[in-house]
């Protein structure tokens, strides 16, 4: 009896280690390919290309969603050595469902962050320390889809309609383009939550959808119309457009540290990330093909075609940047602030309760870095920008 | 000596055991696949009366795509012009975050084991620590996922650097430690009286009683604590895959394919069912551990 108990726990302790066994060898080749962001943390003073460089500065970027064009130019500029040549080695987090990036670089779990500028506000409001240093989107991507043959053609329509909208704080552009249309967002429209896909606008539930136009607005596009058996064509929708109904929000922008820019090291840091970066805009602007390959090649399961179209859109989100790209246009940032403060949403709470300071953004960093880009001879206002014409394929293959 | 001779007295009969034992195994599998038929059916009779009556959610080709439609996403290029397979993308998936769970598994079960027999050992430990091991459970995951995912984001050793992947397995195993603890820890009293009092009267050291009595008798309370481990790392795994987006794992490519869901509605369903035989592959491993571990000990119903 003693030796079966005995013999039985030698054998259970055995299995035990070869299981652990087998997983530190998994633990191990997954652990090799992160292990080249060595921690010597020397933080040498990263000055652009020119400065010697001896040990890269190790920076993390903390993104809002999985790897796609959305951050085209923070790939690309890793992959053509953007990031190296100013010195800086940096890693790219992907965000996910419950990562927020603000509270992850004011947690100091990142470097840097990409956020929108009104929810990083909000976080800024409840004590988050961080500041817009390159403002990359211009324009704002959110849009509310209808069908054509629904005769919703601006937000005066919306009237009495289902309206689907994300809600979690991306609701507030949609608002405010209600409310100035005259109507009150809790009596006249019949608000509905939409999920994170357009089912809901296809199978006519809803008469109105929030769509961005670089990834959901696709989404139709790739659909088939199960009555032709065609893909759904821009023909058969209508959009409200929050740019031109003037209550559209700043959105990605790269975020640093308040606190930490008081310190030189990381100002260099700074200065040679947001350059670096927006050069990798710059090339994403430039060549949109070969930049939405770089984003497959990091991984992104998107189909060849919506990969493209995201690219496009994104570029047309940005460019062109009239005042240099990065740069905070204040009409814009005041529009922002202004939606943020004076829209509420279904629970009466608006973004932010007071304007934000003056330390909010900052524009040393990005007209430095275009001005340094403009010595090397690239275009940093888009000027002459031409988006790509993209087909969409079902289901964006 | 006596064992063999028992073996040989009852060989005849044991072939007979084993073709009846045989026979009861297949009458098993032709149950389950009579229960995944009639599931099939049951999903293709919703989408037919969906099409007669109007049900109170959407039954259409876009949210419940047909079983065939499904079955035929299986072989599909995952992206168009590459290689593999949605099937193979989702094995891959679905084998990265079994071995995501089953370390989240062992340094679960090794972390509940030593708090149960530090617990039982010390009876001031069980009370001071137990209230702690049940608050535990009590926090959100979802909240809990971010935040462990951003403190490993500081943590390197060296040139080592933390890897998201070890955050999921931590995930993982914070789930999987609580059911084993406090099975274990119940396994661990219950050796009776009597048995006790014949080891102090070997006087045997509190190892010995450790190992030699509460061990062995804590056994059959043990294995079911594990399948609830297993279950629970593989959860915490999938849920911290898809509320951080830790690339490699099935939790990331649901949420990818979702986003597909409004053209492909197949596609995301393919992913489910990865997790769902994730999750058996994981419960019958487990099984099989227990066979072998209660291998000695008297089976319910038989003897």
């Amino acid at each position: 009896m003693r030796d079966i108990a005995r013999n039985k726990w030698v054998q259970f302790a055995g299995l035990a280690t070869v299981g652990a066994l087998a997983l530190s060898a998994c633990g191990g080749s997954s652990s090799s390919s992160s292990a080249s962001t060595a921690a010597a943390s020397a933080a040498a003073p990263a000055s652009s290309a020119a400065a010697a460089c001896t040990t890269p500065t190790p920076v993390k970027l903390q993104l809002q969603w999985f790897v796609q064009a959305q951050f085209g130019g923070y790939y690309a500029a890793k992959d053509m050595g953007y990031y190296k040549d100013a010195c800086l080695d940096v890693t790219i987090l992907e965000g996910g469902v419950d990562i927020v990036p603000q509270t992850v670089l004011a947690q100091g779990g990142a470097d840097f962050a990409i956020s929108w500028v009104p929810k990083a506000l909000s976080s800024r409001e409840q004590g988050a320390g961080i500041v817009d240093v390159a403002q990359v989107y211009q324009r704002s991507g959110t849009r509310q889809v209808a069908w054509a043959d629904s005769g919703i053609k601006t937000s005066a329509d919306l009237k009495g309609k289902k309206v689907g909208n994300w809600g979690f704080g991306n609701e507030y552009e949609l608002f405010a383009g209600i409310s100035k249309a005259g109507l009150d967002a809790t009596s006249d429209v019949e608000l509905v939550q939409q999920q994170f896909d357009m089912k809901a606008l296809l199978s006519r539930e809803i008469d109105a959808a929030q769509a961005m136009t670089y990834n959901e607005y696709a989404q139709l596009l790739e659909a088939k119309n199960p009555k032709t058996g065609k893909l759904y064509t821009a023909a058969d929708f209508t959009i409200l457009d929050w740019n031109t109904e003037g209550t559209a929000m700043y959105q990605d922008a790269i975020w640093a540290s308040q606190e930490r820019l008081a310190d030189a090291a990381y100002q260099a840091t700074t200065q040679a990330f947001v350059q670096a970066s927006l050069k990798g805009w710059i090339y994403c602007r430039d060549n949109a093909q070969g930049c939405a390959d770089i984003i497959t090649q990091n991984g992104s399961k998107l189909g060849a075609s919506h990969q493209l179209w995201m690219m496009n859109e994104v570029n047309k989100l940005i460019w062109p940047s009239p005042m240099g790209v990065g740069v905070v246009d204040p009409a814009l940032w005041d529009q922002t602030v202004a939606v943020a403060m004076g829209t509420k949403n279904l629970d009466g709470v608006a973004i932010i309760s007071a304007a934000p300071d003056a330390e909010a953004y900052t524009d040393t960093y990005a007209k430095a870095a275009d001005a340094a880009l403009e010595a090397e001879g690239l275009n940093v206002t888009g000027d002459a920008f031409v988006p790509v014409e993209v087909v969409l394929n079902e289901g964006g293959n | 000596m006596t064992h063999t001779a028992v073996v040989t007295s009852t060989a005849p009969r044991r072939t007979s055991t084993a073709s009846r034992r045989f026979k009861r195994g297949a009458v098993s599998v032709l149950w389950a696949l009579a229960g995944v038929a009639i599931a099939i059916l049951m999903w293709e009779l919703v989408k037919w009366v969906g099409t007669l009556v109007s049900l109170p959610f959407d039954s259409g080709d876009g949210t419940m795509p047909h079983v065939w439609t499904i079955v035929d996403a299986f072989s599909q290029p995952e992206v168009r012009g590459s290689d593999t397979t949605v099937l193979q993308a989702v094995v891959t998936s679905a084998a990265h975050s079994l071995l995501i769970a089953a370390g989240g598994f062992i340094i679960g079960v090794s972390v509940g084991l030593l708090l149960a027999i530090i617990m039982q050992r010390f009876s001031f430990m069980e009370r001071g620590l137990l209230p702690f091991v049940i608050a535990s459970q009590t926090v959100p995951l979802i909240a809990l996922a971010p935040l462990i995912v951003g403190i490993g984001n500081r943590i390197s050793f060296g040139p080592i650097q933390w890897d998201t992947t070890y955050s999921v397995m931590f995930i993982a195993a914070y789930l999987a430690f609580f059911p084993l603890s406090v099975g274990a820890l119940r396994g661990l009293h219950s050796p009776t009286p009597t048995s006790l009092e014949l080891m102090r009267s070997y006087a045997a050291t509190p190892r010995q009683m450790l190992f030699r009595l509460r061990f062995p008798s804590s056994l059959p309370y043990l294995v079911p604590a594990l399948k609830v481990s297993a279950a629970s790392a593989i959860i915490g795994t999938v849920v911290a895959e898809i509320s951080t987006g830790v690339k490699g794992g099935i939790g990331r490519l649901i949420i990818e394919y979702a986003r597909e869901a409004s053209s492909n509605p197949a596609k995301v369903y393919v992913a489910v069912l990865g997790a769902l035989v994730l999750g058996l592959v994981a419960a019958g491993l487990v099984t099989a551990l227990d066979l072998y571990l209660t291998r000695n000990l008297p089976k319910e119903g038989k003897a």
